[in-house]
């Protein structure tokens, strides 16, 4: 029995918790592009250094504070910066969809036009991140490390195997769930919300009926920078900042926006977390689960991994060719790209 | 009295006959990449070098900097071939990468017949390039730090453990060395895995290490790049708490970004000797304001070092002529020289007399031109590094 016990620790310890917070990450990221693709219909690459650009604001400002000596007690200082970061964000990306979007909206241009002009967004955030914060590796986590050490789990519940929580663990799920929580309402219940999800089913006769378009797609834009940028902080504070990893996101975030069926916020979700379950759950070796489970003399001799760990990004693509032969609208039949 | 006699008439003479020459010589360290916290320090302790001898001899070194990535053969390259051609450097204390230093070597600096003399570069494929006796290191191969470690590891009882390497000829020659010297010592190796550096997680890496079910890691990595990620990573999820750092993870940078979880974690080892030579550089190398233990500086002033004493008992800056002095006024016999002591060495070795560099890693060149090897064993407590010995 307490062998089952120590299995399943071991497995939330670095298999579930792991998965869980990246897949929020991923989610908050999926629902970004997928807003994008429901009401200005292009998949917008310049996400993942949207990402990028919205966290570095954030880390700057939160380095600004530092130097004033402000800290946010047990919690990460950079939640305090975040709204002026996601305000940048905001910013940069309303100046760039009138610097740039806005011109091929008029031409009405072909979808792929919109996809090739943000690859060169693409391009203008990532050398703009590059320039202001360098290529470098940031660690800006700072206050309580811990809500649950190893060493405080084994002596609290005498198991072999320790499980620990991190502070950006934690924040990342709540906060993942209260924006979450935010958007639906907001897409389901307000005005605007409304308006967006009209624009988004039939342009024209969301124009017949009054609706603002260019308030409806300003809205968007602020939402998805609002949200680019808080699944960029969170990340980063789970893990570490480095412009070019953000830029490697695009591949499981698209793959999570796909697999649920890009356009529905509620599938950005659940791929967000298929594929981060499946990232690591390929990747783990499962030696030391199987042996805690079965008899001592079935116990596996090798790892038990099916991919290394070097792999990942392989499971993305992947599920994302899987996704696109077998069921194109993705579970929650959104879109066909 | 004779001899000292002599030698003062004999560098009269070659001071006649060399009036005040200007030449270049070439550092190539990764001033950025994964080991850019360390390469100052180097760069700093081989300009020591250089300017001890340009102000005792006639020979005037002016230092021309390349910045060889550590990771970027091709940057590399680049830059060991423009301080050749353009530059017209007459050796190369460099490069400090083992990866890197090869393609230099194969590439640049042997086909033009430049020596090299590195400080760094530790990979045992290195002991077997063609390099027409053109390369040195006062390194020691990283089979001999495998032996070492293993001895260490015997030593405190662990037998079962986990390796993970850095991704390059760096990483896999060390971790294969550690791996082949603790098997033969009759200890298991769990799992010997390859990490990619820049990686912004790496969680799924620990997990594999700790499926393996040993208990101790040795991290053949970089301290600022996925070494430091593996071990916090490893901290955080409780999955080792024991941990062996060859040479790449020493640095206090490490310690500063995991905290207080690595006091008492840590058994690590890096090249280094106690003794008189080190002393001393530890004197002029603070004389100077340079921090004397940073990793690879009393190395590098050595390597510098070595270059000047060949020049001087070659009685020219020729290429070549470097070349075929190194090893004899590295080694017994002959009048031992220490760091901050280059002008009498030189003064010695312009006159004739065998000299025997003992700077301030004791070198001591064997086979292909690198070092015998002696490293530090250390611990970490109190958020510092604590010297357990010497071996």
């Amino acid at each position: 029995m307490t062998d089952i016990l120590n299995a399943l620790v071991l497995l939330s310890n670095f298999v579930l918790i792991p998965a869980l917070s990246y897949g929020s990450q991923l989610a908050l990221g999926a629902l970004g592009v997928t807003l994008i693709y429901a009401v200005l219909r292009f998949s917008n690459f310049a996400h993942g250094d949207m990402m990028a650009l919205g966290t570095m604001a954030t880390i700057m400002i939160t380095w600004g504070l530092h130097a004033m000596g402000v800290s946010f007690g047990p919690l990460p200082t950079a939640l305090l910066a975040l709204p002026f970061g996601i305000l940048i964000a905001m910013a940069v990306a309303l100046v760039t969809d009138r610097a740039v979007y806005r011109f091929y909206r008029k031409q009405r241009s072909a979808p792929v036009v919109f996809v090739m002009a943000s690859v060169g967004v693409m391009f203008m955030y990532n050398a703009i991140t590059r320039i202001f914060i360098g290529t470098g590796d940031q660690r800006f986590a700072d206050g309580e490390r811990f809500v649950l050490k190893v060493n405080e789990f084994k002596e609290l519940t005498g198991l072999d195997q320790g499980l620990a929580i991190r502070t950006s663990q934690l924040i990342t799920v709540v906060v993942m769930v209260a924006v979450v929580a935010f958007v639906f309402w907001f897409l389901q219940k307000t005005r605007t919300g409304k308006a967006m999800r009209a624009y988004s089913d039939n342009e024209d006769l969301a124009l017949l009926s009054g609706i603002n378009p260019d308030r409806v797609v300003r809205i968007t834009w602020i939402l998805a920078a609002a949200l680019a940028t808080i699944a960029g902080v969170l990340y980063g504070l789970d893990k570490s900042f480095r412009p070019f990893v953000y830029f490697q996101l695009l591949l499981p975030i698209f793959a999570s926006a796909i697999v649920g069926g890009i356009g529905q916020p509620l599938g950005a979700i659940a791929g967000g977390f298929i594929v981060a379950f499946s990232e690591v759950m390929v990747t783990y070796a499962w030696k030391g689960f199987i042996t805690l489970i079965v008899p001592a003399d079935m116990a596996p001799e090798g790892l038990v991994q099916l991919l290394g760990t070097d792999y990942k990004f392989a499971v993305s693509f992947i599920i994302l060719v899987v996704v696109l032969l077998v069921r194109p609208t993705g579970i929650f039949k959104g879109r066909v790209i | 009295m004779k001899r000292l006699l002599l030698a003062s008439a004999a560098s009269v003479l070659v001071a006649g006959s060399a009036v005040a020459e200007d030449v270049n010589v070439g550092i190539i360290l990764g001033f950025t990449g994964p080991l850019e916290s360390i390469t100052p320090g180097m760069a700093a302790g081989a300009e020591l070098a250089f300017a001890e001898a340009s102000e005792a001899g006639e020979t005037n070194y002016n230092v021309v900097r390349g910045d060889s990535t550590c990771i970027d053969a091709a940057a590399a390259t680049t830059a060991a071939e423009q301080l050749i051609t353009s530059d017209n450097v007459v050796a190369i204390m460099g490069a400090d990468c083992s990866g890197v230093t090869t393609a230099i070597a194969n590439n640049v600096a042997v086909p033009n017949g430049v020596v090299m003399v590195s400080p760094s570069a530790t990979s045992p494929a290195l002991s077997t390039i063609e390099d027409d006796g053109y390369f040195f290191r006062v390194a020691p191969s990283d089979a001999r730090q495998g032996e070492i470690i293993a001895d260490i590891l015997a030593e405190r009882d662990i037998t079962n453990i986990a390796i993970t390497y850095t991704n390059n000829d760096y990483g896999k020659g060390l971790a294969d060395a550690i791996a082949a010297a603790h098997e033969a010592k009759g200890g298991t190796v769990a799992i010997n895995a390859a990490h990619e550096d820049g990686k912004g997680d790496y969680s799924a890496e620990v997990a594999a290490l700790q499926a393996s079910g040993a208990e101790h890691l040795v991290v053949a990595g970089y301290v600022d790049q996925g070494g430091v990620g593996i071990v916090q990573a490893s901290i955080d999820t409780g999955a080792f708490d024991s941990f062996f750092f060859p040479d790449g993870m020493y640095g206090q940078s490490l310690i500063d970004s995991v905290g207080d979880d690595i006091n008492g974690a840590v058994i690590g080892t890096l090249p280094g000797t106690e003794g008189e030579g080190t002393e001393k550089f530890f004197e002029i190398a603070e004389a100077a304001g340079i921090d004397p233990t940073s990793t690879y500086a009393p190395e590098s002033y050595d390597a510098a070092a070595l270059i000047v004493l060949a020049a001087a008992a070659a009685g020219s800056t020729d290429r070549t002529a470097i070349r075929d002095n190194i090893v004899d006024v590295a080694n017994a016999p002959g009048e031992v020289i220490l760091p901050g002591d280059l002008a009498r060495g030189m003064e010695l070795a312009a006159a004739g007399t065998d000299i025997d560099y003992a700077g301030a890693s004791g070198v001591e060149l064997i086979g292909p031109g690198e070092a015998a090897g002696s490293y530090r064993e250390y611990e970490i407590e109190d958020n510092a590094v604590k010297n357990i010995g010497y071996r």
